[in-house]
């Protein structure tokens, strides 16, 4: 990732689908080397926006740039090289090896030549930093649900992007895996990239994020370091519950105590 | 998963494809050992060079052709029960060409029915994708594609049955039964380009067929044009599978049953089954049509008869594993 880093921007971004308003004058803009969680509950946009960031999906309103440009001037591949997407739910039609899977990864950057040395040392640099390099040749389909992620994630390094935006990769997660998975999302903006991904647990996005989006009915509801962003009025209004921040060992908890009742 | 070392795999199949294809000028009504063979004097120089050689050509050209398509579809459609023949595609292809008999249009010249058939062909894989979309599930796609058929199919009678044609019921069984008898140079020579030319390119939907394993939004996000894919797709298939029902009418389930096979070598990777698939669709088909010569009777069986035989309880196998796997 040694080219000069980008700034990735959502400027006055709507989006309405079927006559509903989905995402309604988003703005935002994302630093490199800085893990970004977006927020809220289900239905609040956050898929849609993560589509719109990537380029996948035309904002009715407004656009996407990345470093100046309208994302969606980009060629695909050009895209494709810059930003590493994990949807949501991924699938996995065939039961590749590991590494053909990780592979996957390169589409973009990959000549009329096939796989190029540049291109296998991508791949097995993104097998070594998942701790895959020994799942190598396993059928990507007999992963466990945790390795499983590991290896998306290695797929999304692979292509060594500038940005990565994932689509909560941590759900469906063990409490052990989500911690190896918000390590290397946190690893991958140490190394200069811009993370920016959407999660449902408030805890982790407290703990392992520089910044937090809530989201709520396609706006933005706060915006801000963790602290900021999750105050007990914004978690109230967006859930619907009773949370405040307690004093941990290891720096503030959220303690969430209860359901609000639904008025 | 298995991994052949490097290209073990097409190297045996290229020499299995030899062998057959010796085998196939030697056999039939009469044995004719290629090492007894006189020069163009002999009686039997005839039967190799007029009847034999084209239909063995024939038969690597449609075969690779077969395999090659069904290795393309079930790789865009990620549905391992994709074939040209099961889906419909070649009966397209069929309707196609026999339109050009109805409107009396092919009177001279095989080009404009072979072209009719590309375009029928390509027009099939068109309906299948609007009908079931690029992401149909693998029971969305057969039912369009048996719909695709039947319709195909009742349109290849009706058309032949309103002609004012004497042969009717025995063309319908030209078009619906493909065989590779009696076929000449002047059917390899009409089909060769267009098979060339849309297998390459299928063989250009590689990397994009790979990517489609992480689904289409997946393959999006790693900067494939699906539209391109499903151009290219759409254009093979016709072209590759069209040129080759113009010539021998349908065949099914050789692009159905050879991907299966390679991928027990090769392992599930589409790009990696499109090489073999063809070379192995060559090699079966070249087998069936040997063997269907050594029926007994005075007609021998239709080779799209002896695939069905075989691809039939092939295909009912492969549904009750797939139904196992969902349970």
């Amino acid at each position: 990732m040694g080219k000069a880093i980008t700034d990735l921007r959502a400027e006055g971004v709507s989006v309405s689908l079927g006559g509903r308003d989905i995402l309604t004058d988003i703005s935002l803009a994302f630093a490199p080397g800085r893990v970004t969680a977006i927020l809220g509950p289900n239905g609040a946009g956050k898929s849609t926006l993560l589509s719109c960031l990537v380029g996948l999906r035309a904002p009715r309103r407004g656009r996407v740039t990345l470093e100046g440009s309208a994302i969606l001037k980009l060629s695909a591949r050009e895209r494709a090289k810059r930003i590493a997407y994990l949807p949501q739910t991924p699938e996995i039609a065939w039961g590749l090896d590991v590494r053909t899977f990780v592979r996957l990864g390169r589409t973009a950057h990959r000549g009329v030549f096939g796989e190029s040395a540049a291109d296998a040392f991508a791949v097995g640099a993104a097998l070594k930093s998942t701790g895959l390099s020994d799942f190598a040749a396993r059928d990507i389909r007999t992963l466990s649900g945790g390795e499983r992620a590991r290896a998306h994630i290695a797929r999304a390094f692979a292509g060594e992007p500038d940005w990565v935006v994932a689509d909560e990769p941590l759900t469906g997660l063990d409490l052990g895996h989500q911690l190896d998975a918000a390590d290397l999302l946190k690893a991958a903006a140490a190394r200069g990239a811009g993370v920016v991904v959407s999660v449902h647990d408030l805890g982790f996005a407290a703990r392992a994020c520089d910044r937090i989006v809530v989201m709520m009915e396609g706006q933005i509801l706060s915006d801000g370091p963790p602290a900021e962003a999750l105050t007990a009025e914004v978690l109230a209004k967006a859930y619907g519950v009773d949370a405040h921040w307690v004093a941990g060992e290891s720096g503030p908890l959220l303690d969430v105590i209860a359901r609000r009742s639904l008025s | 998963m298995r991994r052949s070392g490097g290209v073990a795999l097409e190297l045996g199949l290229i020499a299995l494809l030899i062998a057959l294809s010796a085998l196939s000028v030697c056999a039939g009504r009469v044995w004719i050992p290629l090492t007894h063979l006189g020069g163009p004097g002999d009686p039997r120089w005839l039967i190799i060079t007029a009847l034999r050689l084209p239909r063995t050509l024939l038969g690597i050209l449609v075969g690779a052709a077969l395999g090659l398509s069904g290795a393309s579809l079930q790789g865009y459609t990620r549905n391992p029960l994709a074939d040209p023949g099961v889906l419909g595609v070649s009966a397209m292809a069929a309707l196609g060409a026999v339109l050009t008999l109805y409107l009396n249009l092919a009177t001279g010249s095989p080009w404009l029915l072979t072209a009719l058939a590309m375009g029928g062909a390509a027009v099939g894989v068109i309906l299948l994708i609007l009908v079931a979309g690029p992401a149909g599930d693998a029971v969305s796609f057969l039912l369009a594609g048996v719909i695709l058929s039947s319709i195909a199919s009742a349109g290849v009678a009706l058309a032949l049955g309103l002609a004012p044609n004497p042969w009717a019921s025995s063309e319908i069984t030209t078009w619906l039964m493909g065989s590779l008898a009696d076929r000449s140079i002047v059917d390899v020579r009409t089909a060769a380009p267009f098979i060339f030319a849309g297998g390459a390119l299928l063989l250009a939907t590689g990397p994009a067929l790979d990517a489609l394993t992480l689904g289409e939004t997946g393959a999006r996000a790693l900067g494939v044009s699906l539209r391109r894919t499903q151009m290219l797709i759409a254009t093979g298939v016709g072209l590759a599978c069209g040129a080759a029902v113009a010539v021998t009418g349908v065949i099914g389930f050789v692009g159905l049953i050879v991907p299966h096979a390679v991928r027990q070598f090769v392992g599930e990777r589409p790009s990696r089954l499109l090489i073999p698939s063809a070379l192995a669709g060559a090699d079966l088909l070249l087998a069936a049509d040997i063997l269907v010569r050594a029926t007994p009777h005075a007609n021998e069986v239709h080779v799209s008869v002896a695939m069905a035989a075989l691809g039939a309880p092939f295909f009912l196998g492969l549904l009750i594993a797939m139904r196992r796997k969902l349970a």
